[in-house]
């Protein structure tokens, strides 16, 4: 069930990237979709009644949570967040040379 | 666990309120409240280690965002052929949600994960790294690789920043043509 | 025009005295956070944002060039450098005992701050690599919009010369 509701928000992330017409709304698209399947992953490591995966000095911590797609995840924040500057940098440049956001009057393609 | 679905239905929220909002700035700061939100839901899904990261980075990427979006509020444009891209954005979507469907049966249960890796690291990263906190210890000795990989791309993606920003040759042109001008 | 003068100069008094005395607090919580990465939540990722974040505020507070006193453009980029081979060639010295990315140093005992051979040093590798990258990145989106802007300016001054 929750994983539907992940899902959906992937779905609206998708949505956002293949319908809108702005390049500013089609990079939130992607940061939208890039949230969902970093919370996929997190879910899929959720144990009930887990604890963080952390050793501690004075006590014996039984059940702790899957580590292994929180480190897969904190790389790929990151990889996210250099990724998105980088569609910044072409969107302003876009928009310097045009003077518009918008991906439907950008018909030359030349230089 | 009623916290959880509040909290995925908040970002849920949010996110269409992102991408239905006319002006762009309201869109980027609904996009980090949704960031906001996610990184309280990390916590409760305890991963502290993720929940800071998302916190600190989503606070440079709303800057980043706003920087490219201030002062430059345009008309919004829905341009012809309306129903037909609709159409094929919903079709595309449903084809993602039947091979999803086709997935469901396989993820395990939520709150029951599969454990054969990570109970190696969980019983032995004790004793063959010596680190207390175990997310640390495996993006640095056990998958070290996959951390050299992330910095590689980093450094490409500032190479390629810088790159695109560089206006050697360009500024050219544009005093040329502010000479030619005058 | 007055405000864009304003803004490269930098905000208003409040915003300056604030920054003052909040920059060296998130400096040596970042250096907190990376250097008990090992031990508690935090790491070489994010103790590098928050690092790069402080600076960022000093250059939003104080405008471009109070924050290039301190940190220039070609520093950043020569930091980021040096973060990168750090981390290969702590990588490397791995191969004295056997094979890549060896935890060569003695493990030490737990819980301590100098413990778990390599880990520390590769934290403060990964930071220094995350902080110089995204603040060059962001400096270089900023001074991107600046100079655009100049130009627009300079253009529109060249038309009405005419």
């Amino acid at each position: 069930m929750i994983y539907l509701l992940c899902l959906t928000l992937f779905c609206v992330g998708l949505y956002c990237i293949l319908r809108k017409r702005n390049i500013i709304k089609i990079i939130v698209g992607v940061i939208i979709a890039e949230y969902a399947v970093n919370l996929f992953f997190v879910l899929s490591a959720y144990r009930i009644n887990g604890r963080a995966p952390i050793f501690s000095e004075d006590m014996i911590i039984a059940n702790m949570v899957d580590p292994l797609p929180h480190a897969l995840v904190l790389t790929a924040i990151v990889i996210g967040l250099a990724t998105t500057a980088l569609l910044v940098a072409i969107a302003i440049r876009i928009y310097e040379k045009y003077g518009t956001f918008d991906i439907t009057k950008i018909k030359d393609l030349e230089g | 666990m009623i916290e959880l679905y509040l909290l995925l239905v908040l970002m849920i929220v949010g996110a269409i309120i992102a991408i239905e909002i006319q002006d762009l700035l309201s869109s980027v700061i609904a996009v980090g409240a949704v960031g906001l939100v996610l990184s309280i839901t990390f916590l409760i899904l305890k991963a502290p280690d993720v929940a800071i990261t998302q916190l600190v980075v989503e606070i440079l990427c709303l800057m980043i965002l706003i920087r490219a979006t201030l002062k430059k509020d345009l008309p919004f444009s829905t341009t012809g052929r309306w129903f037909l891209n609709t159409l094929i954005a919903l079709c595309f979507i449903a084809m993602f949600l039947m091979l999803f469907a086709q997935c469901v049966p396989e993820l395990p249960r939520f709150g029951h994960p599969i454990m054969r890796v990570a109970r190696i690291y969980l019983d032995q990263g004790m004793l063959k790294t010596g680190a207390a906190n175990i997310v640390s210890s495996v993006i640095l000795d056990f998958r070290a690789f996959d951390t050299l990989g992330e910095a590689t791309i980093l450094f490409t993606a500032v190479i390629g920043v810088l790159a695109i920003v560089r206006r050697i040759g360009r500024k050219k042109e544009d005093e040329k043509e502010v000479e030619g001008e005058e | 025009m007055t405000h864009k003068e304003s803004e490269t100069k930098g905000m208003s008094l409040i915003v300056k005295t604030i920054t003052r005395l909040t920059v060296g607090i998130i400096i040596s919580f970042g250096v907190y956070i990376i250097c008990h990465g090992h031990l508690s939540p935090g790491g070489g990722f994010a103790g590098g944002v928050i690092v790069a974040l402080s600076f960022i505020h000093l250059m939003l507070a104080y405008g471009g060039e109070e924050a290039f006193k301190r940190l220039s453009k070609r520093t950043a980029s020569l930091w980021e450098s040096a973060g990168a081979i750090f981390f290969l060639g702590l990588a490397l010295l791995g191969f004295t005992g056997g094979y890549f990315f060896l935890n060569f140093l003695p493990k030490g005992e737990n819980f301590a701050l100098f413990s778990a051979g390599i880990i520390p040093l590769c934290n403060l590798a990964i930071s220094i690599k995350v902080g110089a990258g995204l603040f060059s990145i962001f400096v270089a989106l900023v001074s991107l919009k600046i100079s655009a802007e100049a130009l627009k300016v300079k253009l529109k001054k060249g038309k009405n010369q005419l």
